[in-house]
């Protein structure tokens, strides 16, 4: 295929031949993209796209520089820009990140290898499959679990005090990115492992003084692909990027199983 | 079984085979390190009861710790109920060989059927 | 499903780095259990030859105590040293303890489970086992 080159870059390279003026090197990277469309082609293939970036160009904002000039087949999920949504999750030079949640600048590398999430079906180049785990979120019943709702009888009201919330709020943070599912050494080899996303928002409900749900969800997570198959190896935490730290709730989690909590 | 049932077995055998094994290691620490692995000093030790109760614990905890790690590897590596339950009492199989073995041994040293 | 299904697979699993000390320990936690296995079973096989009389012990003794023996058996000693203290933080981050607790989570987001009293335990961990492993060299190798 016919390398494009970007209209910026075409730019300074014919300003540089009428006054011979130096290219500012440093300020162009190569997006090195994995591309691969499960219904058309047999194998995965690496295409790469020089870009001019400044110090406060995002990967995201880089990739969308790509579509927009180089090549718009390109398939990437975002929606925020913020890191809120939880959508342009990727492996960026070889680690799980959002996107949009990371400079250029601090990568500090010419070359920067844009891959889709380990651990995730691809749906296409750099978008994946998220349907599992939405399946595993939902199976953990992700939702306050008390026969004395406001909802069913209309009176009555939850009260909660601030120490109350410090016990979930961390995990309530949770964007549902999937960075955690793709770092996780476990999910690499075991697809009916729940997850540390699943298993950290399974600990947001129990840790709830407004849930009764504890006994429910204990016993969903408490089988042979369930909590147990996490080994506390910390990667899920490392790569949250809004601060969860996953393996902080699983830990704390199996503490109710084996009864140092109640 | 439940899995945390399982589990706590698994945190129990290696709470008590650090113990025991430590004991068996200072043991051998207490004499010269080449003499403490002579035939006759060997048979010695099998021979007095409450060693040879030590050994067959020692046996049967890390037996158990050991074949339900191999099993948690396993569970990991490959999915699918044939082989999940292959696994785990292939596991089982393994652990109750490695017992049935090594305290046959321990039996018969004790009892001086040498 | 193979590209597709996209799982890290054995490598990813098995792959050390990328994810700090703690993904280290997890990895080196699963090989030294492997390996204790392997020589626990070797283990049992070879005390069972006290059945068979002294020539058959000694024959045995003798098979381990080559150089190769005790280069075996010191590995064997820095993975039991190893496996046992890693384990030991192990059980207690499993119960809840030593993990942190939770609150507000402040930008750049320092995940409290990873903090410096485990890496301390894992680098620990890893240093008493390198002491097990020299003194056992010395015991051995009579230095």
């Amino acid at each position: 295929m016919e390398q494009k080159i970007h209209p910026k870059i075409k730019e300074y390279q014919e300003k540089q031949e009428e006054s011979k003026v130096e290219v500012p090197k440093a300020n162009l990277v190569t997006l090195k993209i994995k591309k691969y469309n499960p219904n058309k082609d047999s194998s995965s293939s690496y295409q790469n796209y020089q870009v001019p970036v400044e110090k406060w160009t995002t990967v995201l904002d880089a990739l969308l520089d790509v579509k927009q000039n180089l090549d718009h087949s390109i398939g990437v999920r975002y929606s925020c820009r913020q890191a809120a949504c939880g959508s342009c999750g990727m492996k960026i030079n070889g680690k799980p990140k959002l996107a949009c949640f990371t400079k250029i600048s601090e990568l500090d590398s010419t070359e920067i290898t844009l891959e889709p999430m380990d651990n995730f079906p691809i749906t296409r180049d750099l978008v994946v499959d998220f349907s599992r785990l939405f399946a595993n979120h939902k199976k953990i019943m992700p939702y306050i679990m008390n026969n004395e709702s406001e909802i069913s009888n209309g009176t009555k009201e939850f009260l909660q005090d601030p120490k109350h919330v410090e016990e979930y709020i961390q995990f309530a943070g949770c964007i549902k990115c999937g960075l955690c599912n793709s770092a996780c050494p476990t999910m690499a080899m075991d697809s009916s492992f729940v997850g540390p996303q699943a298993l950290a928002q399974a600990y947001r409900y129990v840790a709830d003084n407004r849930d009764k749900g504890k006994d429910n969800r204990l016993k969903v997570i408490d089988e042979s692909h369930g909590i147990w198959r996490c080994h506390f190896a910390g990667s899920c935490s490392q790569v949250c990027p809004k601060g969860v730290d996953p393996a902080m709730g699983i830990q704390l989690l199996r503490g109710y199983l084996l009864g140092f909590r109640d | 079984m439940r899995e945390s049932i399982v589990m706590k077995i698994h945190y129990g055998t290696a709470l008590g085979a650090v113990a025991l094994v430590a004991i068996h290691i200072l043991m051998r620490l207490t004499v010269d390190f080449h003499e403490s692995l002579t035939y006759d000093a060997v048979v010695a030790n099998y021979q007095m009861l409450g060693y040879a109760l030590l050994l067959e614990l020692i046996l049967i905890l890390i037996s158990v710790h050991g074949f339900n790690g191999l099993r948690v590897i396993l569970l990991e590596l490959r999915q699918g109920s044939g082989y999940e339950k292959g696994v785990t009492y292939g596991c089982i199989a393994g652990m109750v060989v490695l017992i049935a073995y090594g305290t046959r041994t321990i039996i018969m040293t004790n009892m001086g059927m040498i | 499903m193979g590209d597709n299904d996209n799982k890290e697979g054995f490598k990813g699993m098995a792959n050390p780095g990328r994810y700090g000390i703690e993904r280290v320990a997890y990895w080196l936690m699963r090989i030294t259990g492997l390996g204790l296995l392997a020589y626990f079973i070797a283990h049992i096989y070879e005390t069972s030859t006290i059945l068979d009389g002294p020539s058959a012990w000694n024959a045995m003794l003798e098979m381990t105590q080559t150089t190769e023996g005790h280069i075996f058996l010191t590995l064997v000693i820095g993975m039991c040293v190893f496996h046992t203290a890693n384990g030991i933080r192990l059980v207690f981050g499993h119960a809840g303890y030593g993990v942190g607790k939770p609150g507000r989570p402040d930008y750049p987001y320092p995940a409290k489970s990873l903090n410096m009293k485990g890496k301390a335990c894992i680098y620990a961990s890893i240093g008493i086992a390198a002491l097990a492993m020299w003194y056992g060299i010395a015991v051995m190798f009579g230095v």
